[in-house]
């Protein structure tokens, strides 16, 4: 099946999977064979080798669909670029070509009950014995976390955050679903628990003190980038949904459209929409910028929320219906002020780098 | 940009660690650090910047950080990271700007 293909049958089925909270076997199977899963991944690991632009536009192409779809991509995104950016040779080749194709798929584990937006403070333990790592702890919320073959595990050694991978296979991991949550219902949500879990040293990711500043850094870069093209891809078509509702729709002898003030609200719709995009486009252009993209993603997150929160208003009832798309990109939209770096902790980190870049100013790469 | 110019045009350790010194006094607020104060153990590194300063000193100084050079001592002071910028324009591998 073609991208067109697929695209066209997440937009008629989405609501169907987000009732029934996951999203079918064959359609995930579609998105890997259509190499999907390691869009960005470079061709000699399997992947498609596409750059930042065609990652993002594809993101936004799924996540005006169905944002659970978009969501798949993005964890086997933000696991293959850990992999790719701070694994060892060996482990390059050893994890993404599987990872790329489909073969196996990834969980990112790195929420706890005592650690969301602080990750500084997660408790899970890794315990080296020889020539292996015992980790134990419980993991909340991991997206597709019932269907991973393999997850990105954020702990702590004794002496400093690091990071591993652990096969789902291995004995003391349990697998809890998670449904009914506000949005990303067809996620495949689970809350994992890793009990005296022994992984062979080899599936440590970097060094000690690395975990989380660096491994897992560079997962949640990746992560907010697809995230920040998903929210383009809701904003953009919950304002079409909206305008083609407005324009068709008839109270009495008037059309939605012909009240100033309808029109007015697809306006602000349009800007903050091409607002998003523009400012993802940027981070495209300049992927090695982290601030770059903490910006796209803070928002397109907003700009989803805003423009599918108009969108239901501009729809009325028929927007509060069950199974209106737009009811479902407005539960979705929420969600992603939350995750990959809740909205105000967003504004924190950019306005800190508003002062670096104050300071900086004439800094060049010296090419 | 004369700054900037200066460091890769003639490379020498002041002019890294002037310009590291320029990165971590705006990414600290102005904490004024010395070459060897340990911003890390200051406390003043959070892991986006801890992240950032691996992409800054990537762009600025064109070298490559690999997983092998992830050990807190390449960068926990200015001196460190100008010392670690030294050695990768040293190695060839990585290539010093010309
Ligand atoms: C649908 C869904 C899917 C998810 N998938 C994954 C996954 O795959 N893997 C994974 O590891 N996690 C996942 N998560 C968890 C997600 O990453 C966390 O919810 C997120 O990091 C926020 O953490 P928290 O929920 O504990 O909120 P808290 O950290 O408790 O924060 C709650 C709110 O307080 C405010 N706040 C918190 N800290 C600050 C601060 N420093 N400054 C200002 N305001 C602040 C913000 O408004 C924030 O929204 C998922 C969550 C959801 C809902």
């Amino acid at each position: 099946m073609a991208l067109a293909g697929l695209l066209e049958r997440a937009r008629a089925e989405a609501g169907d999977w987000d009732r029934v909270g996951a999203l079918p076997a064959d359609v995930v199977r579609d998105v890997a064979a259509l190499g999907l899963l390691g869009s960005d991944v470079p061709s000699r690991y399997g992947g498609l080798g596409r750059d930042a632009r065609e990652l993002g536009e594809l993101c936004a192409a799924l996540g005006g669909a169905c944002s659970s779809l978009r969501s798949l991509v993005t964890v086997q995104g933000m696991v293959g670029a850990a992999l790719l950016r701070w694994g060892t040779e060996a482990q390059r080749a050893a994890w993404l070509p599987a990872l790329a194709s489909g073969a196996l798929r990834a969980g990112f584990a790195a929420t706890e009950q005592g650690a969301g937006t602080e990750l500084a403070a997660v408790a899970t333990e890794f315990t080296r014995q020889g020539g292996e790592i015992v980790v134990s702890g419980r993991k909340l919320w991991i997206t597709f976390g019932r269907f991973a073959d393999v997850f990105l595990v954020l702990g702590r050694y004794p002496d400093g955050l690091g990071a591993v991978l652990v096969e789902a296979d291995r004995a003391g991991v349990r697998v809890e679903p998670v449904h009914g949550q506000l949005g990303l219902r067809a996620g495949g949500l689970a809350d994992v628990t890793f009990d005296q879990v022994r992984i062979p040293a080899e599936n440590a990711l970097a060094t000690k003190g690395f975990g989380l500043s660096h491994v897992v850094g560079t997962a949640l870069d990746h992560g907010r980038f697809t995230v920040a093209w998903g929210c383009v891809g809701i904003a953009e078509e919950c304002l079409a949904l909206a305008a083609r509702h407005a324009a068709t729709r008839v109270q009495g002898t008037t059309r939605l459209v012909e009240h100033q003030v309808v029109r007015a609200a697809l306006g602000r719709m349009l800007v903050e929409t091409e607002s998003a995009r523009a400012l993802c486009e940027r981070a495209a252009d300049d992927r090695g910028s982290i601030p770059r993209t903490v910006t796209a993603k803070y928002a397109a997150a907003r700009a989803a929320a805003h423009v599918s929160t108009q969108a239901v208003q501009v729809l009325g009832a028929a927007g509060c219906a069950d199974g209106a798309a737009v009811a479902r990109f407005f539960r979705d939209a929420k969600v992603m002020q939350i995750i990959e770096g809740a909205d105000e902790v967003a504004e924190v980190a950019i306005g800190e780098h508003a002062v670096r870049r104050h300071l900086l100013e004439g800094d060049r790469p010296c090419t | 940009m004369a700054a900037g110019a200066g460091v890769v045009d003639d490379g020498t350790d002041e002019s890294v660690e002037a310009r590291l010194g320029r990165f971590f006094d705006s990414a600290t607020g102005g904490a004024a650090l010395g070459p060897d104060d340990d911003y890390f153990a200051l406390g003043l590194v959070n892991s986006l910047l801890a992240l950032e300063i691996v992409a800054y000193v990537e762009r600025v100084f064109q070298v490559r950080v690999e997983v092998e050079d992830l050990d807190l001592d390449n960068f926990r002071t200015i001196a460190r990271i100008a010392a670690f910028v030294r050695g990768k324009w040293g190695s060839g591998g990585a290539g010093r700007p010309a």
